[in-house]
């Protein structure tokens, strides 16, 4: 990277300028070591997020019991490996490649979605990450794209309009199902039972416990903080969940008509800081498959980079 | 209807139909289980855009059959023992490693572009149109598959290694893939087939050459023996995992 000087309070006013102006930082432009720090964590663990996302529903794309499913699956999957290419390529803009990134993923010492650790245990779980694992995300990624860096904000943009398909198919099969045969039912609402703390807790830990927020938000890097997003998601799914006649696992849940909002009983953030801290009922087999296809590829890679040096030699 | 058939050909053009429609399906499913394990990202995309294809054309095949007997494309795939699929050894063995899996895909991507361009011009006009609309994506999985081969053949000694053994064990299964159905004598004499035997020798000659290419030979081993109706062991513990949800609950009227 070029050297783009030493940080001074001018340029950092200057710099602050820019954002609270509306004006997107792009790669090359000078932005505090902080900023820089921060986006790289956010994009690398978002990209990690979309290809670990790829294991618990990828599982499914042999058993889904429709050839219409069985190509909708594998094409959604398929758009997972693309986001998590589009961020790796966001990331390297900051300077970083995406060799190390996922080195860093491999040894465990970056993060991904914690959501991913939950075991999909049906075919109606698919359905119902589609709609309530994807929505918490969309809810996320509208906001990051409106995000001060330009090429993360732009990766949300694309990210955001496959998204929205994701959503719906998931919606329409959770629909389908509360909606079908008492079989189909109940692996709905047992899907519910299970997804929808962890979709809640997905959107971060509380403001208080959220030490990043106030710079991020200061930096237009998030526009919203956790609790605000969360509140956005639960509005617009709990609704729509209770009218397909299917219960929310949560018996504080209630919509106050003063303020117009759902309000959510207490999130159980044991359970989400032990997820988070690699307790989590599948972190130890994610990470394992993730080492196992980067050690199983090994002898492909090693194949593709004599192939294009021997080319080169004789180019 | 304008592409009334006489019953035998209808019953014929159903068995090759059938035959198609389970290549393209096994093969389809054989290839997404890389989906988030595959060596590099970009593959991850890559083998997963040949796997919708594959099962594209599978529900393509189907639903011409469905046109001829009113079957139901989604009961064949999900509720058929597989004594009844009629898709080869070759597309049910288990997916190896990544050469094996791109070696298969480029012997079954030979056969469909020769069986694809020799359809187009079948004189039963749905099938010479469905055949013209999948060849334009045959194009492109044999430059992705044709230069795997060439990577893999010249890039490591590990990697040429690998893909000598996955010929030796792909090269038995190759001529079931491309024999002819005991039918398709029917289909050939109504003009809805071109020569099947000749579709397989244009294989054939398709893949000596791609072989030859990266200085390969194809192994002169006997044929793994027996029809369409013999299967793999490998077939029956795939459609244990695949009709499974659908098994579950027969009752269901839409997933």
């Amino acid at each position: 990277m070029a050297d783009l000087g030493a940080e001074s309070p001018e340029r950092l006013a200057a710099f602050e300028a820019r954002i609270a102006a509306g004006e997107k930082i792009e790669p090359g432009d000078w932005m505090p070591e902080a900023y820089r720090h921060q986006l790289v964590r956010m994009i690398s663990q978002h990209a990690h997020s979309e290809v670990v996302g790829m294991l618990p529903e990828g599982a499914w794309i042999p058993r889904a019991p429709s050839l219409r499913r069985k190509l909708i699956l594998l094409a959604k999957v398929q758009d997972e490996a693309g986001h998590g290419q589009y961020l790796y390529h966001a990331a390297e803009t900051l300077g970083v490649h995406r060799d190390e990134l996922i080195a860093a993923l491999l040894e465990g010492r970056a993060k991904y979605s914690s959501v991913f650790n939950y075991p999909p245990l049906t075919w109606a779980d698919v359905g119902m990450i589609g709609w309530l694992v994807d929505g918490a995300a969309i809810k996320n990624q509208v906001m990051l794209a409106q995000c001060s860096y330009g090429p993360y904000s732009r990766a949300m943009v694309r990210i955001c309009a496959e998204e929205t398909f994701h959503h719906k198919q998931g919606k329409e099969m959770v629909l389908t199902y509360a909606r079908g045969t008492a079989h189909q039912r109940a692996m709905a609402q047992d899907a519910l039972d299970r997804w929808w703390w962890p979709s809640l807790m997905m959107l971060g830990p509380h403001d208080s416990d959220s030490p990043n927020t106030p710079q991020l938000v200061r930096w237009g890097v998030k526009t919203k903080t956790n609790d605000q997003v969360r509140q956005e998601f639960v509005d617009e799914h709990a609704p729509e969940l209770l009218e397909v006649g299917l219960e929310v696992p949560d018996p504080e849940l209630r919509f106050d008509p003063a303020d117009g909002h759902w309000h959510h009983g207490p999130i159980d953030w044991d359970e989400f800081w032990a997820v988070v801290r690699g307790d989590g009922p599948l972190n130890a087999e994610r990470l394992e498959a993730r080492r196992r296809a980067f050690e199983e590829g090994r002898w492909v890679r090693e194949a593709i980079a004599a192939h294009a040096a021997r080319r080169e030699a004789t180019a | 209807m304008t592409h009334a058939l006489a019953t035998d050909v209808a019953a014929a053009l159903v068995a090759r139909l059938t035959a198609m429609a389970d290549d393209e399906l096994i093969l389809g499913h054989r290839d997404a289980e890389w989906t988030g394990h595959a060596p590099l990202l970009e593959e991850d995309i890559a083998l997963a855009n040949i796997a919708q294809d594959e099962i594209g054309h599978a529900v393509l095949w189907l639903e011409l059959r469905s046109q001829l007997d009113d079957s139901d494309p989604d009961a064949l795939a999900f509720f058929r023992d597989a004594g009844d699929f009629r898709s080869s050894r070759l597309v049910e063995l288990p997916r190896g490693d990544w050469a094996f899996t791109l070696l298969r895909q480029f012997l079954f991507d030979a056969h469909e572009a020769e069986l694809l361009a020799a359809l187009s011009g079948s004189s039963y006009r749905p099938l010479a149109e469905a055949a013209g609309k999948a060849a334009t994506e045959e194009v492109f999985h044999l430059r992705h598959t044709g230069l795997w081969l060439e990577r893999l053949a010249h890039g490591t000694d590990e990697s040429a290694a690998r893909i000598g053994a996955a010929l030796e064990r792909l090269a038995p299964y190759l001529p079931q893939l491309t024999e002819p159905l005991p039918s398709d004598s029917v289909l050939e004499r109504a003009g809805v087939l071109p020569s099947m035997e000749a579709v397989g020798r244009a294989t054939r000659t398709r893949i000596e050459g791609a072989l030859a290419a990266v200085g390969l030979d194809l192994p002169q081993v006997p044929a793994n023996p027996g029809g369409r109706e013999r299967h793999t062991e490998d077939l029956v513990t795939l459609l244990i995992d695949m009709q499974a949800v659908a098994r579950a609950d027969p009752e269901a009227e839409a997933w």
